[in-house]
Order: structure tokens, then sequence, then C-alpha cells
């Protein structure tokens, strides 16, 4: 899960300012696109690999972000292989994968707040009319509400099956969006009571 | 424990709040001047409308909400604290220490100062182990500590709690009091848990929107009991 990411630490990788990691991420992901072949895909997947040394992590910290794409990867082979062949099915899966780590590797090293903060520093030279502030505060809080909401979903859910309701969109839908409405409401009271200015 | 500062004069004069044409409190006058002030009644008699006022997230209809003489929002907002019962609708980080840093940003404080003064909270309350950790991760317990340890990094003055315990299990409301009594700051509690206001030097309990009953805890607790007999 996307709240579930960073992982704390020292390191230059943890250090580097958010702005620069996301540029570098462009120019990495641009990069593989551009230089076709192997070549580029070893060359970014080495890069990415001494990021992750770099900013001490450990492999089972690649293969959790690889996992919510697994499927998507196996069907990307399996298409490829079908109408290419298996080496081409795997450069293109191997570019994925090198992407998804480069992702990861900013994710994984970058706080929400840092992110958010980088985000109000991309928009410092934005018309005044864009409200900077409210879009960096809506992003945190998208990334805050991602759970709450999944348990709320869950709840709901279990609140169905125990009234021996089954697969019903509609009974599962309609409390989950009163909930959620309501919880904004508050969520929104909490956010004036805490902000003094 | 901090010396305590002299607490604020909160006042109320004339207060209506009405919604939809139907009056939820109705002419509140009303001077709070204690340290411990605890505030009782039934489902929709105005007691969280009434906590809400406190802070400027509730506006009255006519009437006006002071602290020590002024009435300004801004006023309110700057000195009063609000904890809700939920505190999964009041944590907006992900991050503890993202999250207690929240409110600070609107005080311009330096990354130091900041720092500082989640450092101090966190460590005041045996919570520090918990700064760099997920929000949504976080037991009940221990989110309602997060929830008030984000209004205490403002250094309020006062602090309104709508229903603290609510959501709280017996050991995790024991430490949740225990927390309260430690607070240098003037607080006002709603809530139905009864033993919670034990100790307190004022209670008010309202019913239809008008404040029936003020005083010492014991006699105003003693009538809300005789009235609610089920």
């Amino acid at each position: 899960m996307l709240t579930d990411l960073y992982v704390s630490g020292d390191s230059p990788v943890h250090r580097a300012r958010p702005v620069r990691k996301i540029v570098a991420l462009i120019v990495v992901c641009t990069g593989l696109f551009i230089f076709e072949g192997w070549p580029s895909v070893l060359t970014a997947g080495i890069l990415v690999g001494a990021g992750f040394a770099m900013a001490g992590l450990r492999p089972r910290h690649a293969l959790a972000s690889l996992r919510p794409a697994l499927w998507i990867l196996v069907a990307i082979f399996a298409v490829q292989a079908m109408l290419t062949d298996a080496l081409f099915a795997g450069f293109v899966t191997a570019r994925f994968v090198v992407l998804i780590l480069a992702a990861a590797l900013v994710t994984l090293t970058t706080r929400t707040s840092e992110f958010v903060e980088g985000i109000l520093a991309a928009l410092t030279h934005a018309p005044h009319w864009i409200p900077k502030h409210q879009i960096a505060l809506a992003i945190s809080l998208c990334l805050r509400f991602i759970p709450l909401v999944r348990t709320v979903l869950e709840e709901v859910r279990q609140a169905q099956q125990a009234r021996g309701t089954h697969a019903s969109l509609t009974a599962l839908l309609v409390p989950l969006v009163v909930r959620t409405l309501k919880t904004g409401d508050e969520v929104a009271q909490a956010i004036y009571a805490r902000s003094p200015e | 424990m901090m010396p305590a500062p002299k607490p604020a004069v909160i006042t109320f004069r004339d207060v209506v709040v009405e919604k939809n044409g139907t009056p939820i409190l109705a002419g509140l006058t009303l001077r709070l001047s204690e340290r411990r002030i605890g505030v009782i009644g039934r489902n929709g008699s105005g007691k969280s409308t009434f906590a809400r006022l406190f802070n400027g997230i509730e506006t009255p209809s006519s009437g006006e909400v002071g602290i020590d003489g002024k009435t300004g929002r801004k006023d309110l907002r700057r000195h009063v604290g609000f904890v809700f019962q939920n505190p999964d609708n009041q944590i907006v980080y992900p991050i503890v220490s993202e999250d207690l840093a929240f409110g600070l940003k609107n005080l311009k404080l330096t990354q130091q100062e900041t720092a500082a003064r989640i450092d101090t909270v966190l460590t005041r309350f045996g919570l520090a182990h918990l700064r760099d950790r997920f929000t949504h991760q976080l037991s009940g317990g221990e989110k309602q500590m997060i929830a008030l340890a984000g209004v205490l990094v403002m250094q309020p003055r006062v602090i309104v709690f709508d229903e603290p315990t609510t959501l709280l299990d017996l050991c995790n409301k024991r430490r949740f009091m225990a927390a309260l009594q430690e607070l240098e700051q003037q607080i006002v509690v709603v809530s139905h848990d009864l033993d919670l206001l034990q100790g307190f030097d004022r209670v008010l309990h309202f019913e239809n929107g008008t404040l029936c009953e003020d005083g010492p805890p014991a006699p105003v607790i003693a009538a809300y009991v005789a009235r609610s007999q089920c």
C-alpha cells in the first residue's frame, strides 16, 4: 500500500531534496524509452540497485514494491511473448521492473511531508490564483485516508455479511459513501480547529 | 509537571445557535474561569455544539464567545485546542511526526523549533517511540494520545475534549484520564463518562439546548442521573 512504503533512514538518498529525486526519476524513465535495448535497461537497473544499496534498503523492500504489479508484469510478458518472442518479452518486462523499482526508490526514501514541500516548491512561481497549500494538503489527505476508507469498506462489508447480504454493490456503496462524507465533514472541522491562522 | 498558568476567562454572551431554523442552543450567557470544567447531557442536548463554540468551529447565530475579553475567531482558534471523539478524523498526515507538525506550520517556526516542540510533547507522554510510525497502524489508545499531542504542540491555553474516551478500552481510558490529570491547561470535557468528571471544579448540564444545572460535580451529576432514569 502506498502509505506503507516509506522506510525511515538517514542515507544520502533519504537526505536528497525530493525535487531532485523526482527529476532523477523522470530522467531515468525517459532515458529507458529513448535508448531502447538491453544496455539501457541494465545501466538503469544497476543505478537503481546502487540507489537501493546506498539507501540501506533490502531485497524484501524491492519485492514488496513489485508484488502489487506482479500479475500485470506476467500479463505483459505473456502478451509480448505471444506477439513477438520470449527475448523481447523479457526486455519489455525488465524495463517495467526497473521503472517500478526506480519509482519505489523515491517513495521508499521520501516522506509524505517532503513530497508536499516538493510540490509547494515546484508551484512557487505558479499564478497566485492557484491554491498551492490546498493542493499540497489535498495530496497528503489522499495518502492519509486511503487506509481509513479501506477500513470503513471492510467494516461495511463485514456488517453486510453478518446480516446475510452478499455481493450487493448498492448495499456496500451507500453506507461507504455516507460514512466517508460524514468523515470528510469532521476532518474539515478538525483541520480548521488545528489551524490557528 | 509545569506550573499551572492562570486559567483564561471564557465568556458566552446571549449565544444562540440555530440550524435550519431549529434552535440548538438558546440564549446562553456564561462565564467560565475554572481549571477543570465538565459538560454532560443527553444525546442531542446541545453539548457538542456548545463545545464547538469554544474553538470557533461552530459560530453563534447571535451573541458572542470570547476568551479574556477577545471575541475574534482567530483568538479563539489560537488559544483553544480541540480533541475530537474519533482520532481517525483528527489525524491528517500518514506519519506521527508529520501530523504533529501540521498545526505548527501556521506558526512559522523553524525546523528546530518544530522538532523540539514535537519531541517535548512525545517524550512527556511516553510516546517518543511512535514518532516515525504510520498513524493508521496505531492502536485506538495510541491514536487518541497522538490526537492530544497534536493539540498540545500548539500550546493552547484551553483544551476542549468532545467525548474523548468513548472509543477507548478500560486500560487506554485510564491512561488517557491520567494524561488529563497531568495537563496544566484549562480543560473542558464533554462526556457521558461520569467517572471522568470526578474532581472537576464545575460541571454544566445541558438539556434541550439550555443549561439546566451548573455547579460542583456531585449535585449536578446527581441531578442528571435522577433525570435520566429510563
